[in-house]
């Protein structure tokens, strides 16, 4: 491997990029290039983005009064379940793993795709028939179950429950073979040179994530079905009408949905871990702290779902080890934030926009972490339980941490998708309206939440209508700032001018390639080094970002791609 | 597509037909696949331990019940079955290695006797339910009491005719097409009907089998009968259930229960049971589904329970657990099948050999953990004694 | 219940900027850990933000400045950073349990409070066979609630109390709580059970008497009237219908309005045209699912009444029924209380005297001997029924 490699690969010609090397809606729809999927998927999660962020919008009108502004009790249900489902679901969970994730882990790795392209594009479609089976079912006469289907109301009530179900076994699918096929491509088709600890921290979050959607989701799959079974042909497994239990359902539902709140967060830190250091100049602090850490947190994740049922009834003892796992996780959270913040410490800390947006995420993301002390001490959670102190809790980490996060993201790797720079002015401006909209979204609901408003209410009493107020205000604003930040992406595409291979200094491999890389990701199998090594790197004025400057190495292998034996 | 016209540039793989362009050898190529398919395997046991942990819960809650319950289970079917998966994880395991050697013809012929098998695991299965299903022997909801009279199982139910007509459809089919291969004298062809054909046939076979160790069984004791009769007659000396009952025929039994149940309302209240009263949650459900749930009567203390377990309503939960877990595991049994038909057609194309082996492989993996999983079910629910 | 009809009662004296009142013994030990694990937090949240800033602008990209990468790893920073959270997490644990087995232990002399949750509306059936849609307890007095929930997933909440519990189906779920301040408290349905969830409240439902109080208004609670229309009306009340059928004509809650439907003829789910007369009224209290009213086929299925109701109640309601063909008396109705004065001008009132609808009214004189022993027994047959099915 050479560095005179890496300048092959950056001189070809434009007309070369994955974007444009076929034509015709065909070359699109049945690609196996894990780029145009994961672009498909960005398209996909954004839309879903959308219609959940509109719902939620509506959901913070009807709140501006306590009584009824326009929706009846069964719409608010019906809006509420199909924010959180979409959200959830079909957002959240396929926002980064699936969609940067696909694009970034083979570019990352230097490979030129996923081990297997054509479960890739199966785990895109099976995503894209989840979706049309869970909203059919949602749109057609409304599901009212809440995104958490508890039994015996999800086996009674009269909404579509068996199609929303099957949607989201789909969707789970989806998510099972994303994640067995980063596990298998990041383990087996890393490049010659780069060890497990020479990988960037993007892909050990990735791992992790996938670590659990392998190991989670089938449960949540198995329970889904039951929970069909148990509409269709009463089962009565989660019903106590035929002796079953509903808290068994509970557990079984947590089993996968508590892990899978690590699938949300995992990738967003990991976004965060390469935004800090690359934005900061500077290694990342504590490299292999962060990597440990993210699989800690995947594994510890597993045992600590009882803690969304600390007042379902379980035994004390029971409570009290959950209470106990609940905490551990915390630790190697806590330590991940202070370790971005030892990054930027003697660093180079240029505030573009994705830097901006990373910063928004510590901000926020320590709220939601520390705001879950509360929860996971057994005493306080009492009270707290299943009122707006929760709502605000998980809305800091999975907006303010994943959404957040996603968006950095998404800016950071924006020209390396597109091939194009966006307005940094507008970036910065979205950042700061969606960072001050957030705020006074949520942070009122902290104090509805302790002072008893519980969740899923369409009515509440008066007292609490000021601070509701606070949070639709927060809310509208927060979605103008999102509504800027399309603005700035959309500008993008339109005007934006010409992208640099490497516009931030990054050090990771996708930053070898030309903007947007070509088909086969690399000309030339590209030279592996120090993913956090910012010294090579060189400003260059004239294009506008950042080359490699290093000493010739020694005699390269010839140009075609041939298999580089290991 | 872009794929291609890309892969047509690289002329470095021609002499490996089957490498994928992102790969750089067929040991990766290799590994990867095996790889993918170990974390399906344990996608697969994952998904199938959630329905353990249930079958774990409500055993540990209920003994007695699936004491009971377990009875109404064939175990000498139960046994066939496992020798016929064992048998067809056996030749699996020789195709894998006929795959290896590039032995075309044993690797056909492996392949055929595990689709065989595995279509006679089903025909013996769908005995086994649909003999259960006349019985009332449903999930939850729908399990009709074993303690009610009623005119049950008398020869072939209709429903096997209902789940016969699909593998009578492929006898059809692949008979016509296997003849037509044969005129037209289409080796490749004929390679492939063949062995579906026969495949189809396996499942009628399993089903004589299936019928012949039915009847075997309901001649030396009476069949599941004996079991009702039994513990009816155990009950004799409460009149009130007896009379209540064995008035009625067997095609209203809502209509008998429904008697009963308002009969025996009052007992149920003057009585305080204690564990009885908390498994009346219930009591918000309409009285026409309350069959497994409310419809006892008082039971003499000391007296054998059985009536008592049946009717307490775990029996239902026991078959619903046994449905959903053969259930799932039959569905991918016939999962099985589809990928194994596509390894056929495969082989038949000869596309296997020393270096390129890997479906063959990791289909067998699959199937090993299918042939498992029915292994563990089988003590789990036909051996509880 | 309207929540605009209720007067605003802003800013309790008790209430602060993050907690309702405290009334209950709990209040006093969770408060002060909520205030606790704040500080805590703010003095994290501050040190971090602090930090950020500071790099921020130290740090900053700016000719004539390097940055010095070498600052990769620091053994005791880490240790500390990794150390000092841990101890901090393990007291905040602790002390959690330490309230929360307080929370789960009820002293061994309590008030024993049957409660049954159903959609949308909550039951407390007391010592004395009382049965009542609020929850009325004395001071001082440690309270014991055994909660059973007819239908789907409920939770009992008070958040002057912070106590909170779910309510499980096919379970009993006990919980505790000592209530230290007299007064009225809130309380709402904290698990999501439907359509009406957010109107599953009651508001200023909690009343802690003083035990005087509390003794008075318990048997004042137990007594129903005697008049079956009143009885009737008084069953409505307290069993649950209310959160169900409207006594407004046509207005749909959930099942099919009260008013005016007495002798009608209808079309059940088949088609059939039926009379909606004294039989029907019986079987559909004993056997809901039996003859459903056309158009109502999707809505949330109706309890039975089987074994919690005895025949007089049954006649009592159908009286009530009936009665609700009159106008006076649906007016009467419609405020959602059957006043004495409204019940004696429609000639539904006792004899002697008539029985209160509201409870928090002053308590009456004598009822005649005979009458007051068909109540009492009426009500404490009732109670046993409905335990035993629960």
């Amino acid at each position: 491997m050479s560095a005179t490699a890496t300048s092959a690969n950056y001189s070809q010609p434009d007309s070369d990029n994955f974007l444009i090397n076929s034509k015709g809606f065909l070359s699109w729809a049945l690609t196996l290039d894990h780029k145009r999927i994961g672009l498909m998927y960005l398209i996909g999660v954004m839309s879903a983005f959308f219609v959940a962020g509109i719902l939620a919008l509506v959901i913070r009108a009807e709140l501006m009064t306590p009584g009824k502004m326009f929706l009846t009790n069964q719409q608010y249900n019906q809006v509420f379940t199909l924010h959180g489902a979409i959200m959830v679901f079909l957002f959240i969970i396929p926002s980064v793993p699936a969609a940067l994730g696909n694009f970034l882990v083979p570019i990352m790795l230097g490979a030129k795709d996923v081990a297997f392209p054509r479960l890739n594009l199966g785990s895109f479609y099976l995503w894209v028939t989840g979706a049309i089976f869970f909203l059919s079912a949602m749109l057609w006469t409304g599901l009212d179950t809440g995104w958490t289907f508890y039994t015996p109301y999800s086996t009674t009530t009269s909404g579509p429950v068996v199609a929303a179900t099957m949607g989201v076994f789909i969707l789970g699918f989806s998510s099972i073979f994303t994640g067995l096929n980063f596990i298998v491509t990041i383990n087996t088709m890393r490049p010659p040179g780069m060890s497990w600890f020479k990988m960037p921290l993007f892909l050990w979050a990735t791992y992790a994530t996938s670590i659990i959607q392998v190991l989670a989701t089938p449960v949540l799959g198995i329970t889904v079905l039951l929970l069909a079974a148990e509409r269709v042909l009463k089962i009565g497994i989660f019903d106590p009408q035929f002796n079953g239990d509903p808290v068994t359902y509970q557990h079984f539902f947590w089993f996968y949905s508590h892990p899978a709140v690590y699938i949300m967060i995992l990738p967003g830190m990991g976004i965060i871990s390469e935004l800090m250091s690359v934005h900061s100049h500077k290694s990342i602090f504590g490299y292999r702290f962060i990597a440990y850490s993210s699989i800690a947190i995947a594994l510890f994740g597993f045992l600590v779902w009882g803690h969304h049922m600390f007042t379902s009834g379980m035994a004390n003892v029971t409570t009290i080890i959950f209470s106990a796992l609940t905490f551990t996780v915390s630790i190697p959270s806590a330590i991940k934030v202070f370790n971005w913040l030892a990054t930027m410490y003697k660093g180079t800390v240029q505030l573009n926009t994705p830097m901006c947006y990373s910063l928004s995420f510590i901000f926020l993301f320590t709220i939601g972490g520390l705001t879950g002390l509360w929860l996971g001490a057994l005493s306080t959670d009492r009270p707290l339980h299943d009122t707006y102190f929760v709502v605000a809790h998980f809305h800091y980490v999975m907006v303010g941490g994943t959404l957040v996060g996603f968006l950095g993201g998404v800016f950071h790797w924006w020209p390396k998708m597109t091939g194009k720079m966006f307005s940094e002015f507008w970036g910065k401006i979205s950042c700061l309206l969606i960072f001050i909209g957030f705020n006074a979204t949520f942070l009122p609901q902290f104090v509805l939440g302790s002072r008893g408003m519980p969740r899923r209410y369409a009515r509440y009493v008066e007292e609490f209508q000021e601070l509701h107020q606070w949070s639709t205000y927060g809310a509208f604003l927060l979605g103008f700032g999102l509504f800027v930040a399309l603005g700035v992406v959309i500008h993008s595409l339109m005007r934006g001018r010409k992208a640099p291979p490497n516009p931030w200094g990054g050090a990771t491999l996708e930053w070898q390639c030309t903007s947007p890389p070509p088909y086969y990701n690399f000309l030339n199998p590209p030279a592996v080094n120090d993913p956090y090594d910012y010294l090579p790197l060189e400003y260059r004025d004239e294009e506008r970002g950042w080359e490699y400057v290093r000493p010739e190495a020694p005699s390269v292998p010839t140009s075609e791609p041939e298999p580089a034996k290991s | 597509m872009s794929h291609d016209d890309a892969h047509g540039g690289h002329g470095d793989h021609d002499h490996l037909p089957f490498l994928a362009h992102h790969f750089d050898d067929p040991e990766q190529q290799f590994d990867s696949g095996k790889l993918g398919m170990w974390l399906f395997l344990v996608t697969e046991v994952l998904f199938f331990s959630g329905m353990f942990c249930a079958y774990a819960l409500y055993r540990s809650l209920h003994p007695e019940v699936w004491t009971f319950a377990s009875q109404f289970l064939n175990a000498t079917l139960g046994a066939f079955n496992t020798g016929v998966l064992l048998f067809s994880s056996l030749s699996m395991a020789w195709g894998v290695r006929c795959a290896q050697l590039r032995q075309r013809t044993g690797l056909v012929i492996s392949l055929a006797i595990t689709l065989g098998c595995a279509s006679m695991f089903l025909g013996v299965k769908a005995i086994e339910y649909t003999h259960k299903w006349e019985l009332g022997l449903l999930p939850a909801g729908a399990y009709e009491s074993q303690f009610l009279p009623g005119a049950h199982h008398a020869g072939l139910s209709s429903w096997l005719y209902v789940l016969s007509a699909v593998p009578a459809l492929c006898v059809i089919g692949f008979g016509i097409w296997y003849g037509l291969a044969m005129v037209k004298k289409d080796k490749q062809t004929s390679e492939i009907a063949g062995p579906l054909l026969v495949t189809a046939l396996c499942y009628f076979l399993g089903v004589f089998i299936g019928v012949a160790f039915e009847s075997a069984e309901a001649g030396e004791h009476g069949g599941d009968h004996s079991v009702a009769a039994h513990a009816t007659d155990d009950h004799s000396g409460d009149a009130h259930e007896d009379d209540g009952h064995t008035t009625d025929g067997g095609d209203d039994h809502d209509a008998a229960t429904d008697e009963g149940h308002s009969d025996s309302g009052d007992h149920s209240s003057d009585e305080p049971d204690g564990e009885h009263s908390e498994d009346q949650a219930s009591h918000g459900a309409p009285p026409g589904k309350l069959v497994s749930t409310e419809g006892d009567g008082p039971v003499v203390p000391g007296a054998p329970r059985e009536a008592e377990i049946d009717q307490a309503g775990g029996a239902g939960l026991f078959f619903s657990i046994y449905y959903c877990m053969t259930g799932v595991h039959a569905i991918h049994i016939l999962g099985g099948m589809v990928v194994l038909t596509w390894l056929l057609v495969r082989a038949t194309k000869d596309h296997f050999n020393e270096e390129y082996f890997g479906p063959v492989d990791y289909v067998g993996l699959y199937w090993h953990l299918v042939d498992l999983i029915w292994i563990y079910l089988f003590p789990l629910l036909y051996l509880i004694t | 219940m309207s929540l605009q009809a209720i007067p605003m009662i802003l800013a309790d004296k008790n209430a602060t900027f993050w907690f309702p009142p405290k009334a209950s013994t709990f209040a006093e030990e969770t408060d002060a850990f909520f205030m606790y694990i704040f500080w805590i937090s703010v003095v994290f949240f501050v040190l971090i933000v602090a930090a950020m800033c500071w790099f921020c602008i130290q740090y900053r990209r700016r000719p004539g400045y390097k940055g010095d990468s070498r600052a990769l790893h620091n053994n005791a920073l880490e240790i500390t950073w990794t150390v000092i959270p841990t101890l901090i997490v393990i007291w905040i644990f602790a002390r959690g349990v330490y309230g929360y087995m307080d929370m789960m232990t009820p002293p061994p002399d309590t008030i024993d409070i049957n409660v049954t949750a159903r959609k949308w509306d909550w039951t407390f059936q007391y010592p004395n066979g009382a049965i009542h849609p609020e929850l009325h307890i004395p001071v001082d007095r440690a309270i014991r609630l055994r909660m059973r929930s007819e239908d789907v997933l409920h939770a009992f909440y008070v958040p002057a109390f912070r106590a909170k519990s779910d309510v499980v189906p096919g379970r009993v779920t006990v919980m505790w709580f000592q209530p230290i301040l007299e007064g009225s408290y809130d309380l709402f349905c904290a698990e999501y059970c439907g359509d009406q969830h957010s109107e599953m409240i009651k508001r200023q439902g909690v009343v802690v008497h003083d035990q005087a109080g509390y003794e008075a208004w318990l048997a004042e609670a137990a007594k129903p009237p005697t008049h079956p229309v009143a009885h009737g009306y008084w069953l409505y009340g307290r069993l649950g219908c209310k959160s169900c059928h409207s006594v407004e004509v046509d207005k749909k809650i959930v099942g099919p309005s009260f008013a005016k439907t007495y002798g009608e003829s209808f079309k059940n789910t088949k088609g059939e045209t039926l009379q909606f007369d004294e039989e029907y009224v019986r079987r559909s209290v004993l056997y809901p699912q039996e003859q459903m009213r056309e158009g109502y086929q999707n809505a949330s299925q109706m309890p039975s009444f089987q074994g919690k109701l005895k025949e007089n109640e049954i006649i009592a309601l159908t009286a009530f029924l009936q009665a609700m063909k009159d106008d006076a008396f649906l007016e009467a109705v419609q405020d959602g209380d059957l006043s004495q004065d409204e019940a004696q001008a429609l000639g539904y009132a006792d004899e002697e005297e008539a029985a209160e609808e509201d409870a928090s009214e002053e308590g009456t004189g004598d009822t005649t001997a005979g009458d007051a022993t068909t109540g009492d027994e009426a009500a404490a047959d009732t109670s046993g029924d409905a335990g035993d099915n629960n």
